[in-house]
């Protein structure tokens, strides 16, 4: 069984005070015949939603983005995070410093990217949005219920 | 009309900062022409064919005096002196230098304006009914909906990466003003049998290279779900729409390849899923919203009759107003569609003369049509004489809404990279044609539409009469099309046949013309014409 996931060094920015995973990740195909893994990657068109039965024993998910423009890896990231999952949710691939603002909001908590990311940019796009106007996977407060306490 | 608060402010000075930013990466060469390109995009910048074309929202299509002023304003100082009002209620400037980009956005935001998510694969600026708030057979205005839907939309972490483009129309009338049924997702504000309000929702309709009427995929959403059920819909869109090939992309072949039953059922599932999720704003937020469009201090006792001692005047005002709720009062649409000009265009000081001109009659407001006109949306009837003069006097005052004058065109290939023939020629050639020989008036109502390629900007399908511009070996060949409609009757128009050059296309809309003054029965528009023959007479017409 391959183990498709990124090593722990490739793992640039990383929300999370746990230690990385070291266990294999494996695709949502061998994660279906595999019932001890708790690493796994999402691929584009894979349905995250077959993970949330075995969402207690696991303690990766990677979703993978082959090219930056292809965005159902962000529906998978909150889907996850609305079924309640708590661990690490590690965007990998076509990952660029302008999509982590986004990404951070749809649940993600740790980032491998193709290439990696300058830290000065990294700052700037983090702090760049002072409010959000619609609610996500994280814990920000939409500026419709700042407005109305 | 909506106001910006602190927060609004400070997302959209936020997008000018991150912009000003990423343009200056993309010239210190951090970011390829490939990674720019869709941030620049969802900043509405475009690379046309010979300059930036920069794309400003207009949401709901409402404007204020300050913000058509401010518009002009760029104009003159960014682009050639004039802009291009859209079929999507925005303005396009087509002689932008990257440079400038970020300090116009800079300049916009200070009226409170942007050019947020003007293109890219994301939900565009909603669009709405042009007569809003104004109409007497509105059911309520439809804008607080979509100024919700407009903060929901707004840089939402999800769906900035969609299949592609997402287009929304908000309207709340049995006359449909806005397309609704040619968009992603058009919603009809209705009221149920116990007397609420809630939203009707119509998914997967739109024009392009594969152009589908929306079904009806939820008769009622209670407003207190609205955001919720979008958000359903546009989840499964974003996880299941096609991605292999661009032109199968758009919401309407995912609902017309599952069925609208079988969308709609999981987009119920999602939904269901959502609601306990709690993202739905407190409906405060809509009532917060809802003031900013509360009716303006209408007068009571106006005279209902204007001066009418001038003919042009009444050929003017019988044709371009249309019915106020409030008596006394009218909304006068300014047409941007001049015999032999270029529709859409006006030059900086017609925009500042507009926006005076809302200033003076029309409480401070005007709107930009989808059929590429400017209305005044509130104007006394009494004022309308001298409102006609002023608006004469800067070329203004061509009374020929809805007729074979106000043709919609895209930019076509004088301006647009994807084009494969000219719009802007045929649609002079057209207006002086019928201009010229008097006939405008005689044929009424006749919407004629054209689109200088298969992406159909210019909503040929809609067109009562609908051109396409098409390559045939190296030269421009125009099709013609004919019994299309964008309104309540919605249907989506056919190809008589073999195409035309271009004098033979205006020759070939004066002999559909022609058959039509033959054929028609008292009271029969263009379209209600082809609707009882047929499209056979018009083919031996043309072909015979």
């Amino acid at each position: 069984m391959a183990d498709l996931g990124t090593q722990g060094a490739a793992v640039q920015i990383r929300f999370r005070d746990d230690d990385l995973v070291d266990h294999a990740v494996v695709s949502m195909e061998d994660f279906a015949e595999q019932s001890n893994a708790n690493a796994v990657r999402i691929e584009p068109g894979e349905d995250a939603r077959a993970l949330i039965p075995h969402l207690d024993q696991i303690a990766l998910v990677e979703v993978n983005f082959p090219v930056f423009g292809d965005g159902r890896g962000y529906s998978a990231a909150r889907i996850l995070r609305e079924a309640g999952f708590a661990g690490e949710l590690r965007a990998v691939g076509d990952v660029l410093v302008d999509q982590l603002a986004i990404m951070r909001r749809c649940g993600f908590d740790a980032f491998a990217p193709d290439t990696p990311l300058d830290a000065a940019d990294v700052e700037t796009a983090l702090a760049t949005w002072p409010y959000d106007y619609q609610a996500a996977a994280d814990d920000a407060v939409p500026i419709w219920n700042l407005r109305h306490g | 009309m909506y106001q910006y608060d602190k927060y609004d402010q400070a997302m959209v000075d936020a997008r000018v900062a991150e912009f000003r930013e990423q343009a200056q990466r993309r010239l210190d060469g951090k970011l390829t022409e490939d990674q720019f390109k869709p941030l620049r995009l969802m900043n509405g910048l475009y690379l046309q064919l010979h300059a930036y074309m920069l794309r400003v929202a207009v949401p709901y299509g409402t404007l204020s005096s300050a913000q058509m002023h401010a518009l002009a304003d760029i104009a003159t100082k960014y682009d050639r002196g004039y802009g291009h009002f859209t079929t999507r209620q925005n303005i396009q400037y087509n002689w932008i230098k990257l440079e400038d980009a970020a300090d116009i956005l800079a300049d916009l935001a200070k009226v409170e304006m942007h050019a947020i998510q003007t293109s890219g694969n994301c939900i565009r600026n909603i669009s709405s009914d042009h007569f809003a708030g104004a109409s007497a057979d509105e059911l309520v205005d439809p804008r607080p909906y979509a100024e919700l839907l407009r903060q929901w939309s707004s840089f939402h972490p999800e769906f900035m990466y969609l299949p592609r483009k997402f287009k929304i129309a908000v309207i709340s009338s049995d006359t449909d003003r806005a397309a609704m049924r040619l968009h992603d997702i058009g919603i009809n504000i209705v009221k149920n049998d116990a007397g609420e309000i809630g939203a009707a929702f119509y998914v997967g309709g739109g024009m392009g290279r594969t152009p589908m009427i929306a079904p009806l995929i939820r008769e009622f959403v209670p407003l207190d779900q609205l955001v919720t059920y979008s958000e359903a819909c546009l989840r499964v869109y974003n996880r299941y729409g096609r991605r292999d090939n661009k032109y199968k992309a758009r919401i309407k072949i995912l609902v017309h390849e599952l069925g609208a039953e079988e969308y709609a059922r999981q987009v119920e599932e999602e939904f269901a899923h959502l609601l306990d999720q709690g993202i739905e704003p407190p409906l405060a937020e809509l009532e917060r919203i809802k003031p900013y469009f509360a009716d303006p201090a209408f007068e009571a006792g106006l005279p209902t009759q204007a001066d009418e001692s001038d003919p042009d005047f009444i050929t003017w005002a019988h044709n371009n107003t249309n019915p106020h709720k409030a008596p006394g009062y009218t909304s006068a649409v300014i047409s941007l569609k001049p015999v032999g000009g270029i529709p859409g265009d006006a030059t900086a000081e017609q925009m500042h003369l507009m926006a005076q001109l809302a200033k003076e009659y029309s409480f401070d407001e005007c709107r930009v049509m989808h059929t590429q006109n400017i209305v005044l949306p509130h104007v006394k009837i009494a004022d309308l004489p001298a409102l006609w003069r002023k608006l004469a006097d800067a070329g203004l005052a061509a009374p020929n809404l809805d007729t074979i004058e106000d043709i919609i065109a895209c930019p076509g290939l004088d301006y647009c990279s994807l084009a494969n023939a000219r719009s802007i020629p045929v649609s002079q050639q057209i207006s002086e044609r019928f201009a010229a020989r008097g006939r405008t008036h005689e044929l009424g109502q006749l919407k004629l539409k054209i689109s200088g390629c298969i992406n159909a900007c210019g909503h040929h399908h809609a067109g009562h009469i609908g051109i396409l511009g098409v390559d045939k070996k190296g030269t421009e060949n125009y099709q013609l099309l004919l019994g299309g409609s964008e309104a309540e009757d919605v249907s989506l128009a056919k190809i008589t046949g073999p195409g035309f050059d271009e004098p033979g296309i205006v020759d070939a809309v004066e002999t559909v013309t022609d058959l039509y003054i033959a054929e028609r029965q008292d009271g029969e528009r263009f379209l209600d014409t082809y609707r009882r023959i047929g499209m056979a007479p018009f083919k031996e017409a043309l072909y015979g």
